[in-house]
């Protein structure tokens, strides 16, 4: 196994070692461990509260971990990161805002440089580009705080990539969408991993939207984490451990139901997790996968 | 058109010197204002910008008492209102409120007094009304490089970190994540913010200052969706409110009641009021979606949005 490091790492992308988080008392993310190659597909499974945002902030700096280590593309990951592209999960802005779709694409671009962007040939043509890229040509000069939920999160996906970035974090991108645009955004986003081989990272409450185009899932439940294939991690006996008890995965028309047992609905699971003792949570989880 | 200009403009405007003075400086002023104003209304500060307009009534009024430019006493104490604002936490939506109320009524509680004692020892209303409405036909060219000095000072900051200022008004959270320092970038705004409201209070007066502030960057946005052209759009409005105003005030001086001219200040901000109100129109139906572009997006098919309820109102 040691063997592999080398391989490994040389494709690693993101690498997040044993990281725990402490905020006002409670532990937020407990030894929290998984990496990420170039073009790899992960969805950050969990339900509210489970850490997911948490641990993005982590990647993206904007946390300090009491313990552990974050990686990114081989170094120890630094304040200003041009290699980590970020996509929130919803920007408010008012629809009386003069900024254009291409206005914030352009930030993506030079937003940290000093100075007054100068128009050029050059810097439209990419834009022109990352707007047609994402699918965001037909409303590139349509005010962002106009668009609907689905338009912004192209517009923001193309904010994050056109600073080539080698990784892409997204905080629920499809939360608040309709289905179909829940969709579009999902093959999207599995294009961009395929074609430009960059390791994207999207936290999502649901797993089943992006079972078709998912390499890894790294499955969160009360601030610890298990990362893997599908088949590897939503297992009974993974989730069963993760959750601290008995949880049942049943397979369904190729969709994933995670039910706790007992009869017991899921929400009621994570109600539980919040009362599991710190014993419990220092249990050993397996980072299937990551061997 | 020489005829014609006679009798827009009373006799004596353009020879007078007060007049030319007014028309530099009120010009110089309406410039920096539109252009930080627009920032100030996109990061949604024109109640922060409206209180520091007021607190720098407590640095005219003490500028009166020791004797020096009420410009300096603007600035001064305008400055460190902004830098006091961004300390109490006017980062936080919640925390906006407060501290720009705090800071304000601390302010107007200081000069309330301050205004107190300019009149009880000068023994006239001069003090109160110069800084409250401004004094644009009494400045006197020895500011000048005052007004020059500060003009570039509060537009060189905005200038220099207009992109990192632009990422973090749409959202914080990106231009964190791109390394920028956003609290300093903030605050930096805050300043030019403060410095272009002691500009217009030295004009057009303390209480109407953030109308040249506001006004013109409201009218610009609407305008146009270009954050650049907007500024470029407040900014001439800025600068045909102020000067078309400075023209009424001239020629009201032939008008009734007295044969004594109406307050400068009156106009350009009944002027800027109505521009606003003018560009409210286009706005409206701007907002009709032209047939073009839904069949543009219906001929993208596929990946675009076709549905014409897609996009929020």
């Amino acid at each position: 196994m040691t063997n592999q490091w080398p391989i490994d790492r040389q494709d690693e992308v993101l690498a997040v070692e044993g990281v725990s988080v402490w905020l006002s008392g409670r532990e937020i993310l407990h030894d929290v461990r998984f990496t990420l190659r170039r073009g790899e597909f992960a969805g950050l499974i969990g339900s509210n509260g489970a850490g997911k945002t948490t641990l993005l902030r982590v990647i993206l700096g904007l946390q300090a971990a009491a313990e552990g280590t974050v990686r990114v593309g081989g170094q120890p990951r630094s304040r200003r990161n041009p290699v980590i592209g970020y996509v929130p999960q919803k920007i408010l802005l008012d629809p009386d805002m003069p900024i254009r779709a291409r206005d914030l694409v352009g930030l993506g671009l030079d937003g940290h440089r000093l100075g007054i962007p100068l128009p050029s040939r050059g810097r439209r043509k990419l834009i022109d580009e990352m707007l047609v890229a994402v699918g965001a040509d037909s409303f590139g000069d349509a005010r962002v705080g106009n668009l609907s939920g689905g338009e912004q999160q192209r517009v923001l996906i193309a904010h994050a990539l056109i600073s080539r970035p080698a990784l892409l974090l997204l905080d629920e991108p499809l939360a608040n969408l309709d289905i179909r645009s829940e969709q579009e955004i999902v093959t999207l986003l599995a294009q961009v991993a395929r074609e430009q081989q960059i390791a994207v990272l999207i936290s999502a409450h649901e797993i089943n939207p992006l079972l078709p185009v998912m390499d890894r899932v790294v499955y969160m439940a009360a601030g610890k984490a298990a990362s893997g294939t599908a088949d590897e991690v939503v297992r009974s006996d993974v989730l069963s451990t993760l959750y601290g008890h008995h949880v049942d995965v049943i397979h369904v028309h190729d969709r994933i139901l995670v039910v706790a047992g007992r009869g017991a609905a899921l929400g009621n699971v994570h109600h539980d997790d919040l009362t599991v003792t710190h014993d419990e949570q220092t249990a050993a989880i397996p980072t299937a996968g990551s061997m | 058109m020489g005829h014609f200009l006679s009798i827009v403009v009373e006799p004596g405007f353009f020879q007078s010197a007060p007049v030319r003075l007014a028309l530099v400086a009120g010009g110089v002023v309406a410039v920096v204002c539109g252009v930080v104003g627009s920032f100030a209304v996109i990061r949604g500060q024109s109640y922060a910008g409206h209180a520091l307009a007021d607190v720098s009534v407590t640095g005219g009024s003490a500028s009166f008492l020791v004797g020096i430019s009420p410009i300096w006493g603007f600035v001064g104490v305008g400055v460190v209102a902004a830098g006091i604002m961004d300390m109490i936490g006017i980062r936080r939506p919640r925390g906006r409120d407060l501290a720009t109320g705090i800071v304000r009524g601390a302010g107007l509680g200081l000069a309330a007094l301050f205004l107190y004692w300019d009149t009880t020892s000068s023994n006239t209303t001069g003090a109160t009304i110069t800084i409250l409405f401004g004094s644009i036909f009494t400045i006197s060219s020895a500011i000048l490089p005052a007004v020059a000095l500060l003009s570039v000072l509060a537009l060189g900051i905005v200038a220099v970190v207009y992109r990192p200022l632009l990422l973090s008004s749409v959202s914080a959270e990106l231009a964190a994540v791109r390394g920028i320092p956003v609290r300093i970038v903030g605050l930096l705004c805050l300043m030019a913010i403060s410095v272009a409201v002691s500009l217009s209070a030295m004009t057009i007066g303390a209480i109407l200052s953030t109308a040249l502030l506001i006004g013109p960057a409201a009218t610009g946005l609407r305008l146009t969706s270009r954050p650049g052209l907007a500024m470029i759009w407040a900014a001439l409005i800025g600068l045909a409110a102020t000067w078309l105003g400075i023209l009424l005030a001239w020629d009201s001086f032939y008008w009734p009641p007295a044969r004594h001219g109406w307050p400068v200040s009156f106009f350009v901000v009944t002027l800027v009021f109505i521009f606003y109100l003018l560009a409210r129109q286009p706005a409206r139906w701007a907002t009709r979606r032209p047939a073009v572009r839904s069949q543009a997006a219906r001929a993208a098919g596929g990946l675009a949005p076709a549905a014409p309820g897609a996009r929020q109102g």
